[in-house]
């Protein structure tokens, strides 16, 4: 079972509580941008074992957007973070570093 | 105008705690700038209550206000109150990003009292439900076996849970089911 920590409204919330929103920190390529890189916005997503970034929204709570740093193996949680950053923070890296010396996931170490 | 009722109309059951829909109660969703003065001061002059920090509900019998994230807001008053009440606030808040809607008659509420009342909910809610970690002056929004609910406490031994009146009968079923005579878990 998943437990993750809102940002929002700080409850530890259970799995069934959240609902998975996919990979996170997607870049849109959407009018004017090449086929390739539209078919690559729309169906290429990362599938990694290991270290993952996740978007999760809180829908039975309070209704919010978050992020999540976890690890799709063990199922170990990171970290999460705040919907409004394109990118993960420094302290969610620090501490995947800490546990995961040498990870990558996508252009992001 | 015909005259409104509550969803159950006052439907009660006795097991291991008691669980009644509690009747018509008065709400507002408010949604804004929580840290507004505006806001705050119109939140005050409705219930007499001050802001509520992150999952607190200051509540005293039908009048109160509740935190359900962070830029909203259920503001609890008397029902016959809810039209003027909602009207004061409407024009405190004009010039002010923010939104108040009368939510009363979209909405049930039940009560669970008893000695087992922290059990009956504990088993439809994933939530930690002990005395150390849920107190009255906490509010808390989750599910209720498949629907949302949103529950706080008026004392140690009696909880109140609000839900969406179009799921009114199946919490009520729920809430019975739970509180079935001799179902005691003995957790909390």
């Amino acid at each position: 079972m998943l437990i993750l920590n809102c940002p929002y409204c700080g409850v530890d919330a259970e799995e069934t509580e959240l609902a998975a929103g996919g990979e996170a920190h997607l870049k849109r390529f959407g009018p004017g941008s090449s086929d390739d890189e539209f078919h690559d916005y729309l169906f290429m997503r990362e599938n990694p074992k290991g270290v993952h970034f996740e978007r999760w929204r809180h829908s039975n709570g309070c209704g919010k957007w978050f992020h999540a740093a976890r690890c799709t193996q063990t199922l170990e949680v990171f970290g999460t973070y705040s919907a409004q950053t394109t990118e993960p923070p420094k302290e969610i890296k620090d501490a995947i570093t800490a546990k995961r010396p040498g990870w990558t996931w996508r252009e992001y170490e | 105008m015909s005259e409104p009722i509550s969803a159950l109309n006052h439907a009660s059951y006795d097991g291991i705690a008691k669980v009644q829909e509690c009747g018509l109660q008065g709400m507002i969703t408010l949604r804004g700038d929580l840290s507004d003065k505006v806001l705050a001061k119109a939140v005050k002059d409705a219930t007499g209550q001050k802001m509520p920090g992150q999952r607190e509900a200051f509540v005293d019998g039908e009048s109160g206000v509740c935190w359900m994230s962070p830029d909203e807001l259920l503001v609890l008053v008397p029902y016959v109150e809810v039209e003027a009440k909602l009207a004061a606030m409407t024009n405190a808040l004009s010039g002010t990003h923010a939104l108040a809607v009368n939510v009363s008659d979209a909405r049930a509420v039940f009560s669970i009292s008893g000695s087992s009342a922290r059990e009956v909910l504990g088993k439809l809610a994933p939530v930690e439900l002990s005395s150390k970690a849920f107190q009255p002056g906490q509010i808390r929004r989750s599910r209720l076996a498949q629907v949302a609910g949103a529950f706080w406490m008026d004392d140690d031994q009696t909880l109140r849970v609000v839900c969406f009146r179009s799921a009114a009968d199946y919490v009520f079923n729920l809430l019975k089911v739970a509180a079935q005579p001799g179902s005691e878990v003995g957790v909390y």
